[in-house]
């Protein structure tokens, strides 16, 4: 997600999963969409049984994906970049974009300022000292009324067109086939196939996921192929797009939602140290369009904060008081949940509420987080199911080898309900709400949520009510407006999260009516304001629960023009748009590239069609507006400017651990921004002693550490499992059932080998490498057999943007044993 | 499993009386396309739901595939098989049951009267209460599928969810694939859309794509469409020409014949001596001679 913001100016899918059905060629890279989302995966099967659509899957192991693909390759992991950097220059050099829409819709012809370079593995403006970069140089050259210079001729050595050629010339096929061990004619086949897709009727849909979003340059991944996407002009258009499929049904919903520790709902920034107050905050924020008669629809920022801070504090968020600006915390450090654990490392965090989260199997290096949680006073698990988190204090033998009398650490279970005993909402990879029902109820103490949470907060509140305490106020004022306090409602929160008038607002041009009543519910955004008089508690999720009910709840399968989008089907944000920056569908006149599967168009006096157009649906083609509306520029960035922490372009970095060094700049190896916090680089391994690439994933058979828990999952797939190629298995002696060890720098597991012709020994930079696959479910607890949690292998280390760590390439060695020790 | 359903049952396992014949029903048949089948054994998860089975929680031996084998409490599987195309590689994934044939060799095999039928819509059923666990419909199978339980020493096998059928819904396996790898129908129509699978696979490069029916036991209620039709063994041994066993067919076509023969004649010989002699009657010599006979068989004590 945070690749696609910085790229187009919303971090979600741009498509829609039955939109899928309409492409002419699925590319599954960075993702196994059969195996992780076999559901989602029937609309790849509808396009190639109705739309005659071809699937292509790049993958370090042949796949489920692969199984029913047209064409299959492989790929070492970790060389993503290096791939589509290979297909960006052979899309330039064979003239296979689209290039209207380039010229249009893309910042190609930007001309970017003096100084910005990039020389043997580091952008201009690298620090040595503080091991980061000066991003200013990596930005814009403006005329003297603020707007950026361009050219649309392209010729302008420094427009972005000639720059992103300069910077993959170096990405020869050759070169590709030395980094990534894909066969130079399999890469060609490849990179011929997605041209193709450059002719305006055609186009092509990456599906992707952790596959991609799992290693120390995670958002360059998918920011790489986000360009390929852009040259081909399959943005915005039916069946292309770049569609992050999300792994747990409401991840989408998590990132929307602003659950992470720097973001507020809506995609909203919380405030840093430096933002002392609210002018300043919302100075910086104030999204000057940088090119005539563009719409940088950011510039709303202040009615959605303001709309959220009193959806939070109610009567007592003021003009006064800035709306309560100062009763936000202010962040100093991003406190993601790597360096969560790195301060309970260090004994600086004491108290841990974990609320449907099982870290201690899903985050990197189990013995870590193992020393980091004994360090804890408490721990509170919030959890329908009892998770290995839960009972990280318990011995299980080698599978959980602590001593449970040297742990202090009072653990506190709060058994919650799943979906299914619960009403409310999930958002899907699509951006469609969903309302649900109970369809049972939960058994023994289990709780909602919601409802643990409010007696939380209500007993904090009566300890500060009663004793007072530091910094009271944010906890005191909470706006808390529901029928019983100590139960609110699914639908009370929707309905709060979508928004209404706090004070009604008369209407300017007849001041006998009323633009907005006060108590009534909002129909949308575009009525925020922010003077006070409307709340909302996350900006892009207003339009669901209006005054015409729940639009959430809605289930008409209609699809009027057969587009997949089922309009009246749920709600999607944003304002029920099923495919973003639909406008870029259509040529500069307004008329759709392609007349096949139309999504919207100009019919002289407005924008129509059968999806909810993403622009002024009045502004006329001749007035210039671009498609991409939420950024400032109103095109597409192929130039990230200073967005992301690596540059503006990708560049192929190794992982951390990597058997090679990075052939194209080895002293610069491993990306220099990567998260690493000091007292992991002595856990990173090197070839020498872990000659073999891993990578870890998830099976059909299980979802997370949660399908353990369920008989009939456990009897699909009952016991931990290591998949080596033949040739590996040769070498070492290894026959498909025998178990294995394998060992990183971290920690070692055991589990039965899968030999398999499918994980391939490649050749790169002139040796052979052989990877090996690490599926993810088992674990200590739950119906299948006791496993290793994977997690004892991965590096502690994260993506430079983002934080995700790197579970998709590291370094392992691995050895044949007689019989496994437990 | 039941004979608490509304299909009329067409053949009876050594059972001579003739059938009903006054409905008709249309055969059925599940059509399953390997070239979109991703093996994430949703149908297997369904095949347990609805016919509420639980086998062990079992160990990996090495493969994809678990259960590793059909058991009586898996009446369906994945099986995975690995294989080199020319320089390309293929994952072959089989869901793995019942064919439902034709010409069953199970009914052919079994000598218990009722304890396997075939309906007139083509589903063949274990009738599990007159099952006598004997183990010839095992050997009868010519695709080794069913498996006599340990527990109540009865076969097991998949009933094409005919209790489902029998209501107008589809199998449960068909109804939980999510990439409608596994379609349900007449048998007209499945081979109707089979034909549109295989122009496709032969327009993507899969010139051997073929349909399996197989006529060796006169075709099949479960068909699969193949993309190397040319090596069906090459999917985890499905036989390239199934055919029912010669000892089974020697048994219903020779053997049992003769022995039906055998008592056929008995009858007539017992009929011919009643009408010459009269009935049989027990005479006192004839009890004496009898509980000597059985004071030897029993040591004495008696």
């Amino acid at each position: 997600m945070a690749s696609l913001a910085p790229t187009f100016g919303r971090g979600a899918m741009t498509n829609t999963w039955g939109d899928i059905k309409n492409t002419n060629l699925v590319v599954i890279m960075g993702g196994n969409a059969a195996e992780a989302h076999p559901c989602g995966f029937k609309w790849v099967t509808e396009a190639k049984a109705h739309n005659a659509a071809k699937l292509l899957v790049i993958d370090p192991r042949f796949t489920r994906s692969a199984a029913v693909a047209d064409l299959y390759m492989p790929i070492r992991p970790g060389t993503d970049i290096a791939f589509l950097g290979g297909v960006i220059k052979y899309l330039l050099d064979n003239d296979k974009i689209q290039k209207e829409y380039v010229l249009n819709y893309t910042n190609a012809a930007y001309i970017v300022k003096q100084g910005y370079g990039f020389q043997e593995g580091l952008f201009s403006g690298w620090n040595e000292e503080r091991k980061d970069y000066d991003r200013s140089s990596w930005d814009y050259e403006l005329d003297e009324q603020g707007y950026v210079k361009i050219d649309n001729t392209l010729t302008d050595p420094r427009c972005v067109y000639q720059l992103m050629k300069q910077h993959y010339s170096r990405y020869t096929p050759e070169m590709v086939e030395r980094i990534c061990g894909t066969p130079k004619d399999k890469f060609l086949m490849a990179a011929q196939w997605m041209a193709e897709t450059s002719a305006p009727d055609k186009a092509m849909t990456s599906m992707y996921a952790l596959g991609w979003t799992q290693h120390s340059k995670g958002s360059q991944n998918i920011r790489a192929m986000a360009m390929v996407q852009l040259l081909l002009g399959n943005i915005g258009v039916a069946g292309g797009g770049m569609n992050a499929l999300r792994g747990h049904s409401n991840i989408q919903g998590l990132t929307d939602l602003g659950l992470m520790s720097n973001l507020l709902p809506g995609y909203l920034n919380l405030p840093v140290d430096a933002e002392v107050d609210y002018a300043t905050y919302i100075g910086r924020r104030n999204f000057k369009p940088m090119r005539p008669g563009q719409l940088s629809y950011w510039q709303n920022y202040s009615k959605f904060f303001v709309s959220f801070q009193k959806a939070m504090y109610g009567k007592a968020a003021t003009k006064d008081n800035e709306f309560a600006y100062q009763w936000l915390p202010k962040l100093d450090v991003v406190y993601d949940v790597l360096r969560a654990f790195e301060l309970m490392h260090q004994g600086k965090l004491n108290g841990y509420i974990c609320q449907g989260f099982n870290p201690l199997m899903s985050f990197p290096n189990k013995a870590k987080l193992t020393a980091a949680l004994s360090k804890l006073k408490f721990l509170v698990t919030i959890d329908p199911l009892s998770t290995e988190t839960s009972e990280f204090w318990q011995n299980h033998g080698r599978y959980n080898d602590v001593k449970p009398e040297d742990i202090q650490t009072e653990v506190f279970r709060l058994p919650s309900t799943c979906f299914a005993e619960e009403e409310g909402s999930l958002t899907n990879s699509g951006r469609w709400l969903q309302w649900h029902w109970k369809g049972a109820d939960a058994p023994g103490e289990a709780r909602e949520d919601i409802r643990i949470m409010a007696d939380i907060y209500r007993r904090i509140r009566g300890l500060y009510a009663k004793e007072g305490g530091t910094f009271a106020d944010p906890v005191l004022n909470l706006h808390w407006p529901y029928r019983l306090p100590d139960e609110p409602t699914a639908e009370e929160i929707a309905r709060e999260t979508n928004g209404y008038v706090v004070e009604s607002v008369p209407d300017p041009n007849d001041p006998s009516k009323m633009l907005l009543t006060a108590g009534l519910q909002l129909d949308g955004f575009a009525q925020l304001r922010d003077d006070g008089s409307t709340a909302c508690g996350c900006w892009i999720y207003s339009g669901s629960f209006t005054e015409r009910g729940n639009m959430m709840a809605r289930r008409d399968t209609a699809d009027p023009y057969d587009t997949g989008l089922a309009p009246n089907w749920a709600w999607c944000w944003p304002a029920n748009r099923r495919v973003l920056y639909n406008r870029a569908s259509c040529d500069a006149q307004g008329q759709p590239f392609n007349p096949k599967h139309r999504l919207v168009w100009w019919n002289g006096s407005r924008w129509t069609g059968p999806d909810v157009p993403d622009f002024v649906v009045t502004s006329k083609p001749s007035d210039g507006m671009g498609p991409f509306i939420m950024n400032a520029e109103g095109t597409a960035r192929l130039f990230t400017r200073g967005m992301l922490r690596e540059g503006p372009f990708p560049e192929h970095y190794e992982a951390m651990e990597a058997p090679i060094a990075n052939p194209l700049h080895p002293k610069v190896s491993a990306n220099p921004v990567a998260r690493v916090f000091p007292g992991d680089r002595a856990t990173f391994g090197t070839a020498a002693d872990f000659p073999y690439v891993a990578t870890t994933y998830r099976l059909t058979e299980h979802f997370h550490y949660w399908s353990k828990h369920t008989k009939i999952n456990a009897i699909l797939q009952p016991q931990q499992f290591v998949e080596i190629g033949e040739a590996l298995a040769r070498e070492k002696g290894i026959k498909a059932g025998d178990w294995v060890r394998v060992r990183s720098k971290r920690g070692d597991i055991e589990a039965v080998a899968v030999v398999t012709k499918r994980i391939k020994a490649l050749q790169v930079d002139g040796r052979t490498v052989h990877t090996v696959g690490l599926p993810i479910h088992w674990g200590f607890v739950g119906q299948t057999r006791k496993g290793y949690a994977t997690n004892t292998l991965t590096p502690f280390v994260g993506d430079a943007n983002i934080e995700t760590p790197e579970f998709k390439a590291f370094l392992v060695n691995v050895e044949r044993l007689s019989a496994p020790s437990v | 499993m039941s004979t608490l359903q509304s299909l009329d049952i067409k053949r009876r396992s050594a059972t001579t009386a003739p059938s009903p014949s006054v409905r008709e029903s249309a055969e059925v048949a599940k059509l399953i396309d390997i070239s979109k089948c991703i093996g994430c054994k949703a149908c297997q998860a369904a095949c347990m739901e609805w016919n509420d089975l639980r086998d062990e929680v079992g160990h990996n031996v090495g493969v994809y595939d678990n259960p590793a084998d059909l058991t009586p409490a898996s009446w369906t599987v994945m099986r995975f098989n690995e294989i080199e195309v020319g320089e390309n590689l293929a994952w072959l994934i089989r869901k793995d049951g019942c064919m439902h044939c034709s010409e069953p060799g199970c009914l052919k095999a079994c000598p218990s009267p009722g304890a396997i039928v075939q309906y007139a819509n083509g589903i063949v059923d274990f009738i599990s209460e007159n099952c006598i666990g004997c183990g010839y419909c095992v050997k009868g199978c010519p695709f080794n599928i069913p498996r006599i339980s340990a527990r109540d020493q009865k076969a097991y096998k998949c009933s094409l969810c005919s209790d489902r059928v029998a209501v107008g819904q589809i199998p449960a396996c068909a109804k939980a694939c999510p990439t409608q790898a596994i379609y349900f129908g007449t048998k007209t129509d499945m081979k109707n859309h089979a034909d549109g699978r295989l122009q496709d696979l032969k327009s993507r490069g899969y010139q051997t794509a073929a349909l399996y029916d197989p006529p060796g036991v006169g075709g099949t209620h479960v068909m699969y469409v193949l993309p190397y039709g040319d090596r069906p063994t090459d999917y985890s041994g499905l036989p390239a020409n199934p055919r029912i066993s010669p000892l089974v067919e020697l048994w219903k076509g020779m053997a049992k014949p003769v022995a039906l023969a055998g008592i056929g004649l008995a009858a007539l010989l017992g009929f011919f001596h009643y009408v010459t002699k009269g009935p049989n009657e027990v005479e006192e010599e004839d009890e004496e001679k009898a509980r000597a006979m059985a004071d030897r068989e029993n040591g004495g004590r008696s």
